[in-house]
């Protein structure tokens, strides 16, 4: 058996919660989802982790470890030094259920603001014909595993919770942008990108690139390209005066309506 | 008693996976309530985990691929114990129902011409898997997540509210169906988050929670795989089919220890890749069994050529189905050949170019370069088999997913005998979508013909379950379920894994009869409210159960199969062929045991049989089975009235009888 670490875990519920040291096991070639396993099966039964595929594959055991955001199943041991303690705490950006699982519904929220994938009805089953290269665009972004650490990362909402309902975050403006490059979709969703979804307050500081487990460029290919189109939408000067003078009908889709329970 | 919350729904779905996503769909659009529940979060099933991609003969790359050709694949891949009528089903259906995921917002993979591309499988005779990269079971889910989506958002156009006729209960675990005589009334459970009990009151109920892998020590599957369906359609009164058949996949990661399991996709091999042993040797042209002989290469020049001409070689035999490339890889370490950590070499860098192999496995490279420091491009991978997949499950009827339990539905891989003995890659995810569908059909349908009489579930017995689920928190002393569940996936790992005898079986019928006693007094501590001890010590009721239906049905059986490999028994039996193990529970003294009966395997429809070859057929049937020799056949074609001429998708002549069933096809010579 491998040599012991020093753990720093943060324990509690929605209401409080600390800190709690721990001295845990750890073996060659393990990560950190691995010694918290062995925090539960040996001190700490209740210890409350969400996880689910343990391969990087699920976006489940999304968490900080040393104030980083980390999925725990893909940050080896290794990369500490031997002494060190390690810190883990849940998210920051979403409300403690308890120890390092997070209410993370904000985002499933807002997956269901953004009005869906529509195709042109006339398309039959197994008639679609679309490029590899075309296809391409969108296919980066439907790599995302839903981990929310770039939510989670995010400074227009990890500092100011007031922003949480008009901004939808890195994940669903990539998920606009997703929809706005898949080839056989007709909606348009550049305005309500603008006006419902908060792009506007996005300054493209790359966090959420760097936070992401699959290597997205989500600053770069999905929201400095929706940034552009938006602009094409909202200020071009002929676009402006066609709808000043009712010449141009906006056919925009609108953003979904509908009650949370 | 406490506070049980009281849900009505029309179809209880238990699962957000693959099938039980596709079959809340169904439920829905057929006018149902439907709730869905989700062990995890919504989206992170275990249907991300799959990699390589969903079998469907849409003869998009090879237009010479159709169902039947389909259907042979999958009845030689599970050695012909599959119920015949789900091959037949999933061949013929899963090309629409992967068109609809495109129409859905599915973005597969293209060919040159802009269609669905499709790529090369173990098993599968022409290139079938429709792809994304290797992530094709992250692009289901999410296709189906947002199907459900886009169906709440049309309910809240109309009814105001998102959630009025479908909802996803996340974090929710059923540990108790109820029943109202013989018929479903409802499923009992609680809430991860609050800890809160529920009981969802519903006449129909849909089993699709997946496999039973966490009964084993190395396995692909992923933390909520512990056998619940299995065990709930168990102690609902259902029957659980030929469960001694396990797939053990051929290659996983065998290090870091940490990550022994973790899947390495079958697309490697389908892409090229080969397997050696540590003498640098392709090994895998030593291990072709005879009834595959004639469709597999036998120098590695020809296995070669297949890539670039399929039509004028023979496939190579890394690209066998999984139980024989798993049983080769065993032998070979075994056999004092292995890699450094106990496994073999998978090489992928000195077949492809770097570029290429990050194009088409880019999860693959990900994952080495991350946990391993293998660079996939420049070394080869050490792989390993490990418990993947369970091909036994539920009884259903084919053609609604219902089980002998009214009410009570099944689909995807809790369900048994689509897959025979060995299930081939790709048709997991084609039958997820393919039964999921007809399961949420068969629940509406059931639900129409109920009418007003529904079935109502009993106080007695909300209360025993839950006297039941809070049971682990009554005790002041007690043994922790860490360390029986880990003892549990020991014993069944070392004694009914990949190779298996009959002194090691029943040594592990007797260690788990001590397990099933250790298991029933676990102690939890703290509270309801997420924790994770609590939620393992009631899994532990499910997991032991299901252990002991494997190694019941594996001691039984003295044959060897597919997914169950007896050494003292190695043989492949037409007798054995024709015998399907059945667990049931039955109540004694003790409380319930699992007994095994044997039934009789339902002969094959006559058109179906026609597809094969008689001397093929001869490998795997008794004599009594085969149909009548050539010989003896009348002259004249069997143009009989009921049978008219069609046209198949891909042009070729197709004879098709008035069922809809096709009965001919011009056969495809084998090499």
């Amino acid at each position: 058996m491998g040599a012991k670490v020093k753990l720093q875990v943060w324990r509690g519920d929605a209401g409080q919660g600390e800190l709690v040291d721990y001295e845990v096991e750890a073996n060659e070639g393990e990560v950190v989802l691995d010694v918290l396993h062995r925090l539960q099966a040996t001190q700490a039964g209740d210890l409350a982790v969400r996880w689910n595929c343990k391969a990087g594959k699920c976006g489940s055991c999304s968490m900080e470890i040393n104030g980083q955001p980390k999925l725990a199943c893909m940050t080896r041991m290794s990369l500490f030094d031997p002494d060190e303690t390690i810190t883990v705490t849940p998210m920051r950006t979403f409300p403690v259920i308890r120890d390092l699982v997070t209410d993370v519904s904000f985002n499933f929220e807002k997956a269901r603001q953004i009005p869906s994938f529509t195709p042109d009805p006339a398309v039959g089953l197994g008639e679609f014909r679309m490029q590899q290269v075309d296809v391409q665009r969108s296919q980066e972004f439907r790599k995302c595993i839903e981990c929310f650490l770039c939510q989670n990362v995010c400074h227009v909402i990890r500092d100011h919770e007031e922003n949480m309902p008009v901004y939808a975050g890195p994940r669903f403006l990539m998920r606009i942008t997703e929809l706005e490059m898949h080839p056989a979709d007709t909606a348009d969703r550049r305005e309500i990108a603008q006006d419902d979804f908060g792009l506007g307050l996005c300054n493209i500081t790359k966090c959420c690139t760097e936070v992401c487990p699959e290597n997205i460029h989500i600053t770069d290919n999905a929201l400095i390209p929706l940034k552009e189109r938006v602009v094409t939408r909202k200020y071009d000067p002929l676009v402006w005066l066609g709808n000043k003078i009712g010449r141009r009908k906006s056919d925009d889709t609108p953003k979904v309506p509908g009650k949370q329970s | 008693m406490t506070d049980i919350e009281r849900l009505p729904y029309d179809v209880v779905v238990i699962g957000a996976g693959g099938s039980g996503l596709r079959a809340a769909i169904e439920a829905r659009l057929a006018g149902m309530r439907t709730a869905v529940i989700s062990k995890s979060l919504f989206g992170k099933a275990h249907t991300v985990m799959a990699e390589g991609g969903c079998a469907a003969a849409m003869g998009n790359v090879n237009p010479n691929d159709n169902w039947m050709v389909h259907f042979r694949d999958t009845m030689r891949g599970g050695k012909f114990l599959n119920n015949w009528r789900m091959a037949e089903l999933h061949a013929k259906e899963s090309p629409e129902r992967v068109w609809e995921l495109e129409a859905w917002g599915a973005l597969f993979d293209r060919t040159k011409d802009g269609k669905i591309s499709q790529r090369n499988f173990g098993g599968h005779e022409y290139p079938r898997l429709a792809h994304v990269g290797d992530r094709t079971g992250l692009e289901m889910i999410r296709t189906l997540q947002q199907k459900v989506v886009a169906l709440q958002q049309d309910d809240a156009r109309e009814h105001g509210d998102a959630e009025a006729m479908i909802k996803v209960f996340s974090e929710t675990t059923i540990t108790r169906l109820v029943k109202d005589g013989e018929a479903i009334a409802g499923a009992f459970g609680y809430i991860r988050e609050s800890g809160k009990f529920v009981l969802f009151e519903a006449p129909a109920v849909v089993l699709a929670t997946g496999g039973i892998g966490k009964t084993f020590k190395v396995t692909s599957n992923s933390w909520e795989y512990t056998g619940d369906g299995h065990a709930l359609a168990l102690l609902a009164g259902a029957k659980l089919l030929n469960m001694e058949f396990v797939q053990f996949h051929p290659t996983h990661m065998v290090w870091p220890l940490s990550v022994r399991g973790l899947l390495v996709t079958e697309s490697v091999r389908g892409d090229g890749g080969v397997l050696r042993n540590s003498e640098g040797k392709r090994f895998m042209f030593g291990y072709v069994p005879d009834v595959f002989r004639a469709q597999y290469a036998e120098t590695e020049e020809e296995a070669d050529r297949w890539y670039s001409d399929p039509d004028h070689n023979r496939r190579p035999p890394e690209l066998l189905p999984r139980d024989e490339v798993a049983r080769a890889n065993n032998a070979e370490v075994k056999a004092g050949r292995g890699s450094p950590h106990g496994g073999v070499f998978l090489d992928i860098a000195s077949r492809l170019p770097a570029e290429e192999i990050l194009r088409r496995l880019p999860s693959m490279y990900h994952q080495f370069k991350e946990l391993a420091d293998v660079d996939i491009t420049k070394e080869p991978m050490e792989v390993g088999p490990a418990q993947h997949y369970v091909m036994g499950g539920v009884e259903v009827d084919p053609d609604t997913g219902e089980s002998c339990v009214p009410g009570l539905f099944a689909a995807g891989e809790v369900s048994g005998g689509m897959h025979g003995s060995n299930r081939l890659g790709g048709n997991s995810l084609s039958d997820l979508l393919v039964f999921g569908r007809r399961a949420g059909m068969g629940a509406a349908e059931y639900i129409g013909k109920l009418g007003d009489k529904r079935p109502l579930a009993g106080d007695g017995d909300i209360a025993a379950a839950n006297a039941e689920a809070l049971a682990p928190f009554e005790r002041a002393v007690g043994e922790n379920p860490y360390t029986v569940h880990s003892e549990l996936q020991q014993t069944m790992f070392d004694l009914v894994g990949i190779i298996r005898t009959e002194d090691e079986i029943k040594t592990a019928l007797s260690e788990l009869e001590k397990l099933r006693g250790r298991a029933s007094v676990v102690r939890a501590e703290g509270g309801t409210a997420y924790n994770p001890g609590w939620h393992l010590a009631l899994d532990l009721r499910n997991i032991v159960l299901i252990a002991e239906c494997v190694a019941q049905a594996a001691l039984e059986r003295q044959e060897s199969r597919g997914g169950h490999t007896r050494n003292d028994y190695p043989v492949m039996s037409p007798e054995w062929r024709k015998v399907n193990l059945v667990c049931s529970l039955a109540s004694d003294e003790n409380g319930e045991r699992v007994v095994l009966t044997k039934q009789p395997m339902p002969p094959m429809r006559e058109d179906l049989l026609a597809l094969f070859d008689r001397a093929e057929l001869k490998k795997y049937m008794t004599d009594e089975e085969l149909p009548p020799e050539p010989a003896q056949l009348p002259e004249s074609a069997p143009e009989s009235p009921g049978v008219v001429v069609t046209e198949s998708r891909q042009g070729s002549a197709v004879t098709e009888s008035r069922q809809g069933s096709t009965v001919a096809e011009p056969r495809k010579e084998v090499p």
